[in-house]
């Protein structure tokens, strides 16, 4: 694991602060001082993970780079709930693309910014699942081939939840959207290998590539504070859970992102040149069975007839993933 | 021409006109809950609140925290059976934190840097105490500590009641008791020794004190008929340990057989094998379940070589032997007699079938309500007859010191207010309970309890040194930091960091959070994500 565990206090190193530590042991989220690079007043629906996702990885940004920071965003939800014209909720340097460009956009100012000779300023770009997986492939597969100075950072809800949920090449098997209705021998959403982008990241044998979740803010400030630490294309991919395409309470985001990693569904990891070189052990291992029924997207697994097929289905991609990371290993 | 840069048409406004506080419908609220083990305290101890300061390394904060209840902490860390662990809701996790052992730490804590307590202003009022056990002088310390003159009479030579006479000295060493009484005395208590109080009303009627507490304890062991020959040795446990404590120990032999199944019988098998008995047999007529001696107890002697004959009692005892009778269970779990007999070889017998109170001291007195053997109290502790206030053994109830220093400290308050005038107590606030569901346990890292060094049992057979070792400055830090705080935030800042609105304030060290109002949708992260559940979520009123 990347993060230095506190062995410490009654809550370890799993909250985010704590009274007993220094200031600089606790998080970043937990410092008074925080940039609040996504600031109150966002029109993000209530309990938004990506709202959340998106601060934790621009504040640390913020505190590694002292605010000199370049953010190029896609369209998508975070876009839209942020700048509804005429105001903006970005308390830092921020351009908005189009859908499909942002890694190409952030090329061109990694490269602008070294015309200038300013090697301090740092260019991230940030997307959603729809702009990354699907839309912004091509780009962004070309600024991990050119190696441009970036880190592109996906926020990954699992589909267009912006334009009303419709399927991305990150929805998972068996999820309800509204281009995968519960109709058919299999509803839901098809059973496929998806498009995994961060192992598409590592066949480009970038520098940097990681996974993270909201669960784990430690691990996440962690990985982008040794993402900016790096030079050339380095991608992070973050799972933000979304209560309104998911189908969960507002309450929840943070609790159903934990229980994706802790199924074995989501596994968080990081590799360095193309190899894995650490996971995230899971910690308290559940069924697939509990990530899956907290969502109304899964609901027709469980009601009015159990898909006892489906579930073991879903059940064998979260062993496979145990088995392929290593997730019940250490600890 | 625009006087704007190259490119730029509009100027930006903020997101923060935009007060998404309006999109609510609840909103978070800081409450702060009971923690079970200040329910289950027998003496009204709230361990949350001074392990708080422990886990910080405020020792003596900490201290001042247990002595706002109770004056021996150094005692109550090591006799008290501590429900207070049995209902922590760590258990769920791992394993219960040792708040005795903690508790023990900062009494010996205090003992070594001397803390003291201050007392208040003089009110010129007189309190009477009789008995000078736990809920005596735990009535004493807070009577002096709100600037009542408090005298305290005893029949016994030296304080400390069944602290003293009942509780051997390997359980609770007699420096640490003089100790914890020494400086309840400082304080200005008047000890009157050697001096039982024959009658109360009498000693009330000269008009010296204003108000009296019955505390003399169950002094009295109960004894029950058993055939038995001239040259048979039979004692009453009470005043066996009695006689130890005062160093005069009876003459026991090698066999001793104890009759009784509670603590007291525990003890006396224990502490005759302490004085070389090499067989130390207790005689109890129903099973080990119904037993009431705690299971530590049990344990314990079992590894101090102790045996145990369950559904047996004693028929008739001999010179060297006695006859034991075994017995069983009828479906109501009342042990019957089965005509079967068997010897058991024992050049002693020592009954421990429990123990009266002595209360002479009220036969003037007969408007005093007695029921069972126990005086009929109110809430407030108040007899019958007015500022006569009575706890401990003597009222009905758990007699154990824990339980004693609770009555001592309620009567403490009701006696204040008598004396004050006052109709009632002032009753602190009623907490919701803080329950295993109300936490989130993925926040509490994995931690095992700090086992508590134990004398080898080998060792412990043949000398009364303390067999529960204590623990060191740094065990006790890690051990007090294994409270989770059940219901009163610790500023961990989940709820300042999970906020997708920033709409969490941090307010300063100590000082805890607040809801910016302005734009907190109402999400809940924060209440879901409080390890604690120290948060909840309130419906707005529309």
């Amino acid at each position: 694991m990347s993060v230095q565990p506190v062995k410490f206090y009654q809550v370890g190193s799993w909250a985010a602060g704590n009274r007993l530590l220094r200031p600089e042991d606790r998080s970043v989220q937990a410092d008074p001082q925080r940039a609040n690079s996504l600031t109150s007043g966002h029109r993000a629906c209530q309990g938004c993970g990506e709202a959340l996702g998106a601060r934790y990885v621009l504040d640390t940004a913020s505190r590694v780079t002292n605010g000199r920071i370049v953010a190029v965003n896609a369209t998508g939800c975070l876009e839209v709930f942020s700048t509804p014209y005429p105001e903006s909720a970005w308390r830092l340097a921020w351009l908005h693309s189009l859908f499909g460009n942002a890694a190409a956009v952030a090329s061109g100012v990694a490269a602008a910014l070294r015309v200038r000779g300013d090697r301090d300023t740092r260019v991230i770009a940030q997307a959603g699942d729809g702009g990354t997986v699907d839309i912004g492939l091509g780009c962004l597969s070309g600024m991990f081939e050119r190696g441009d100075d970036v880190l592109f950072v996906c926020y990954d809800n699992e589909a267009y939840m912006n334009t009303g949920v419709q399927r991305s090449a990150a929805t998972p098997p068996a999820a309800r959207t509204t281009t995968t209705p519960v109709v058919g021998a299999v509803p839901g959403n098809r059973f496929g290998q998806g498009k995994d982008v961060p192992r598409i990241a590592m066949a480009h044998r970038i520098p940097y590539v990681a996974t993270a979740t909201v669960a784990d803010l430690r691990d996440l400030e962690a990985k982008v504070a040794k993402a900016i630490g790096l030079r050339g294309a380095r991608y992070l991919h973050v799972l933000v859970p979304c209560p309104l395409g998911w189908g969960t309470a507002s309450g929840d985001t943070i609790r159903i992102a934990r229980l994706a990693t802790q199924c074995g569904l989501f596994p968080v990891y990081e590799a360095e040149d193309g190899t894995v070189t650490a996971t995230t052990p899971i910690r308290r291992q559940v069924p697939v069975e509990e990530y899956l029924k907290a969502q109304a997207r899964y609901a027709h697994l469980f009601a009015p007839e159990p898909r006892r097929d489906l579930i073991d289905a879903i059940q064998a991609m979260a062993d496979h993933n145990i088995d392929e990371y290593k997730l019940l290993d250490g600890e | 021409m625009s006087d704007k840069p190259f490119a730029i048409t509009l100027t930006v406004g903020s997101s923060l006109a935009n007060k998404t506080g309006a999109w609510r419908t609840q909103r978070p609220w800081y409450v702060s809950r009971q923690p079970p083990c200040a329910t289950a305290c027998p003496a009204g101890q709230d361990p949350q609140q001074w392990l708080y300061h422990a886990e910080e390394g405020y020792y003596e904060a900490a201290w001042r925290g247990i002595m706002a209840v109770n004056p021996f902490p150094a005692v109550i860390g090591r006799v008290c059976y501590h429900p207070c662990q049995a209902a922590c809701n760590r258990a769920s996790i791992d394993e219960p934190v040792g708040i005795n052992a903690v508790e023990r730490f900062l009494g010996d804590e205090a003992l070594r840097q001397g803390w003291t307590v201050p007392i208040g202003p003089l009110t010129g009022e007189r309190v009477l105490i009789v008995g000078a056990g736990p809920a005596g002088l735990t009535a004493a310390y807070h009577l002096t500590r709100l600037g009542h003159a408090v005298t305290v009479r005893d029949a016994n030579p030296r304080p400390g009641g069944m602290m003293r006479y009942g509780i051997p000295a390997y359980r609770l060493p007699r420096d640490v008791l003089d100790a914890e009484i020494a400086r309840i005395v400082a304080m200005g208590v008047t000890l009157d020794l050697g001096r039982p109080v024959g009658d109360l009303r009498a000693e009330l009627a000269a008009g010296e004190f204003a108000a009296a507490f019955i505390a003399v304890g169950a002094q009295r062991g109960r004894h029950t008929e058993i055939p038995a020959g001239d040259s048979a040795r039979v004692l009453d446990a009470l005043s066996m340990l009695h006689d130890v404590a005062e160093g005069e120990p009876p003459l026991l032999g090698r066999r001793v057989v104890v009759y009784g199944g509670g603590d007291t019988a525990m003890d006396a098998a224990r502490t005759a094998r302490r004085m070389g008995a090499t067989e130390a047999v207790v005689v109890y007529r129903r099973t080990r379940e119904r037993m009431p001696a705690h299971d530590i107890e049990v344990e314990q002697a079992g590894e101090e070589g102790v045996t145990m004959r369950w559904l047996s009692t004693i028929a008739e005892v001999g010179e060297d032997r006695v006859v034991v009778e075994r017995m069983r269970l009828d479906e109501t779990g009342f042990p019957q007699p089965t005509g079967e007999y068997e010897e058991l070889p024992a050049d002693a017998v020592v009954l421990a079938l429990g123990q009266d109170a002595d209360l002479s001291l009220l036969s003037s007195s007969p408007e005093v309500a007695v029921a069972r053997g126990a005086v009929t109290v109110g809430a407030d502790l108040m007899t019958d007859l007015p500022g006569v206030f009575a706890g401990g053994d003597v009222v009905d109830g758990e007699r154990t010191v824990t339980t004693a220093i609770g009555h001592g400290t309620r009567a403490a308050a009701a006696i204040d207010a008598y004396l004050r005038g006052d109709a009632a107590v002032p009753a602190g606030p009623v907490r919701e309970p803080a329950t295993v569901d109300g936490l989130n346990p993925w926040y509490y890292a994995d931690a095992p309890a700090a086992v508590r060094p134990r004398l080898a049992a080998a060792r412990r057979v043949d000398t009364f040194d303390e067999v529960v070792g204590g623990l060191d400055v740094d065990t006790a830090l890690f051990e007090a930091r294994r409270c989770m705080s059940c219901g009163n935030c610790f500023e961990c800042d989940n709820c300042y960091a999970v906020c997708p609105d920033n709409a969490i304030v941090k307010l300063g060290p100590g000082k805890g959070f607040a809801v910016d109002l302005d734009y907190c949708k109402g999400c809940g992260l924060c209440a879901t994500e409080c390890p604690c559940g120290a948060i909840d979520m309130r419906p707005e009123q529309t």
